[in-house]
């Protein structure tokens, strides 16, 4: 990690002295939001030739668009930035649907994972992480800038571009300390940490602290932001329409591929390393290990869901785009629908209702409906959602009893599956109604229900990609690592509780914490 | 000088102390066990995974007694514990060798 670091140091180095004259940043943000900006804003918006006319026959109107710049821009960052502080608000709730989930022996360590996730995966995508990502993205028309990120690395190959991972925002110094570049960072950093504490929950009461601390740089620096700058940062998958007319290439609203499923399959790689839970396996099978703290979970689950409005509908980077009502209708029906689905599965199946399961199943309608929620109506939000509680219940039950995997909180089913059903979902279901322009290419987003099977097809190709790509390097990764340094505590750690060995506190030193179990 | 032990149901707890205070017993111990008889437990679902569950919550009394006090004892105890159905406890007497008071040092039946 020490090397990809200072490698990644010496790109900057070469990177910032090659500054280049062309976009303009501010820090101060004072001079972003101007007329232009008004251009394009409404259908019936002035065009740039309007604007020129007046500044010789309406001077005021011309100052007014200057204002009316201004606002529309300020509308889009604030929304914007408090979508992205309700983000940040689901570390708190990923951090206790976890523990709830979890034994009480090991709630500190489960904790403090998820409590210093956030900060290693900010500091790592500060190094690097957001370049990587972002820094080809070229800003955002409807934040009014951000065009100093216009550095991409790409192949050249067939004579189309494929665009890798971007090369400007390191450490966000140079010309990327700018107003815009700052909101598109925090904006970024809160999802990529949604991916980054996702593992911690498949991984959980077994793994060591300072193997995990070496996983959230790794994530947060480079698995992350490469997959992310393929979807959002202007590579590869993103321009399979533009170079090879498979609808609007690989699409995803919010990051059902980019964040949820990268965070599942990591999950899934990680806990195959890891191994099981002494004691979850008795002869192959499977013994429950129920969560220490139910009301923790749920209401972990509810924080969750409320911050998913920040996720989806923050994910149009506009307060102006009114488009954003009907993304979190859809974001709340399909997490509903799939609650309701998961209950009435396991009370079928099981006997009685399971409120875990229909937590996870809250969760897996939300990951599921992240990819597809700007573009289906609320008929199939609540299909996608019912279809998803479902396959969240039957997820749990393959990696548990035909892989065994040990999932403590069911993190690989709810994010590794459900996300792949959401890209997959968006392929179906987009009904034309919105997303023109993405991509490049100019006619809204339709899936295969509604006439564009070249979409499903970009949606599966980037779902594959993910899976091959996420498993392979997390799944190395940990392997080295855990030649490393080890990834696993010692087995009479484990039994013991990891809260003492692994950071010095004990979660609930007052009580008695009862074993009856292993 | 005998220690009655006594395994109640946890909600008993309050009517057994009542008839306990009845008979002028007053001290005693109470401790959360977990604990089983003859019923094997029964089955409980978690994520669709069954759980066998023959440990359940009891509450065990320890009253150390003097000879005159062991019968009333043991009939407050079941007065106030017994609901005739399986589940209900049991109550053990031991002898009991030696007691003192730790704050007088006193020994014997009347440091009980």
């Amino acid at each position: 990690m020490g090397i990809v670091t200072f490698l990644m140091m010496i790109v900057t180095m070469c990177v910032v002295g090659l500054a280049d004259s062309g976009p303009k940043s501010d820090p101060s943000g004072a001079s972003i939001g101007v007329a232009a900006d008004v251009v394009g804003a409404t259908e019936n918006a002035p065009t740039a030739d309007d604007l020129k006319l007046a500044e010789k026959t309406e001077p005021v109107a011309v100052k007014l668009a200057d204002v009316v710049g201004h606002n529309r821009v300020a509308i889009n960052m604030v929304w914007m930035l408090i979508c992205g502080f309700l983000v940040m608000f689901m570390q708190a709730g990923f951090a206790m649907a976890e523990t709830g989930f979890t034994r009480a022996k090991n709630a500190g360590h489960t904790m403090a994972m998820n409590f210093m996730v956030y900060v290693i995966g900010m500091l790592g995508f500060w190094v690097c992480g957001f370049a990587l990502q972002m820094g080809g993205s070229g800003g955002a028309a409807s934040l009014g800038g951000g065009g100093a990120l216009n550095g991409e690395f790409a192949l050249h190959l067939f004579g189309k571009d494929f665009g890798l991972f971007g090369t400007k925002g390191f450490f966000l110094s140079g010309m990327t300390y700018d107003a815009v570049i700052f909101g598109i960072f925090l904006f970024q950093m809160v999802f990529m940490d949604t991916t980054a504490t996702i593992p911690t929950g498949s991984m959980a009461e077994r793994w060591t602290f300072k193997s995990f601390i070496i996983y959230g740089f790794f994530i947060s620096a480079i698995v992350y932001p490469l997959y992310a700058n393929w979807v959002w940062g202007g590579g590869w998958l993103s321009a399979l329409g533009r170079n090879f007319g498979l609808g609007h290439g690989h699409i995803d609203f919010a990051g059902s591929s980019v964040v949820h499923m990268t965070g599942g399959v990591a999950a899934l790689a990680g806990a195959m390393v890891l191994g099981p839970r002494i004691g979850k396996f008795t002869n192959g099978k499977p013994n429950p290990m129920p969560g220490h703290h139910i009301p923790m979970a749920i209401v972990g689950c509810f924080i969750l869901a409320f911050g998913w409005f920040g996720f989806n509908a923050g994910s149009s980077l506009a307060g102006g785009d009114l488009r954003i009502a009907v993304i979190a209708v859809n974001t709340m029906l399909a997490g509903g629908a799939a609650a309701f689905s998961s209950l009435l599965y396991m009370w079928m199946r099981y006997g009685k209702p399971d409120i875990s399961m229909s937590a996870n199943g809250l969760l897996a309608g939300l990951v599921a409906i992240t990819a597809p929620c700007a573009f289906v109506n609320s008929v199939s939000a609540v299909i996608i959602g019912l279809i998803a509680g479902i396959l969240v219940c039957l997820s749990v039950s393959f990696f548990e009893r035909v892989m065994k995997v040990d999932d403590p909180v069911g993190a690989i089913s709810v994010h590794g599956v459900n996300g792949a059903w959401g890209v997959l979902a968006l392929g179906l279901f987009a009904d034309g109604t919105y997303g023109g322009g993405l991509n490049g290419i100019a006619a809204p987003v339709r899936g295969l229900f509604y006439g564009d099977a070249s979409q499903f097809a970009a949606q599966c190709i980037g779902m594959l990609v993910n899976i091959v790509f996420v498993f392979i390097i997390m799944y190395v990764f940990f392997k080295v690592l855990n030649k490393i340094t080890p990834l696993r505590v010692p087995a009479e750690q484990e039994i013991q509780g990891l809260d003492q060995f692994e950071v010095s506190v004990s979660a609930y030193p007052d009580f008695p914490v009862r074993v009856t179990y292993m | 000088m005998k220690m009655i032990v006594a395994y109640i149901k946890p909600n008993k707890l309050d009517d057994v102390k009542k008839e306990l205070y009845a008979v002028q017993v007053f001290k005693m111990s109470v401790i959360n066990a977990l604990g089983c008889g003859r019923q094997q437990g029964h089955t409980e679902m978690y994520r669709g995974l069954a759980r066998e569950v023959n440990l359940l919550m009891k509450t065990r009394l320890e009253i150390a007694v003097n000879e005159d006090f062991v019968k009333p004892t043991i009939m407050a105890i079941i007065k106030g514990a017994q609901t005739g159905n399986i589940g209900d406890g049991k109550i053990f007497v031991t002898e009991l060798a030696d007691c003192v008071r730790i704050s007088t040092g006193e020994t014997g039946g009347e440091a009980i």
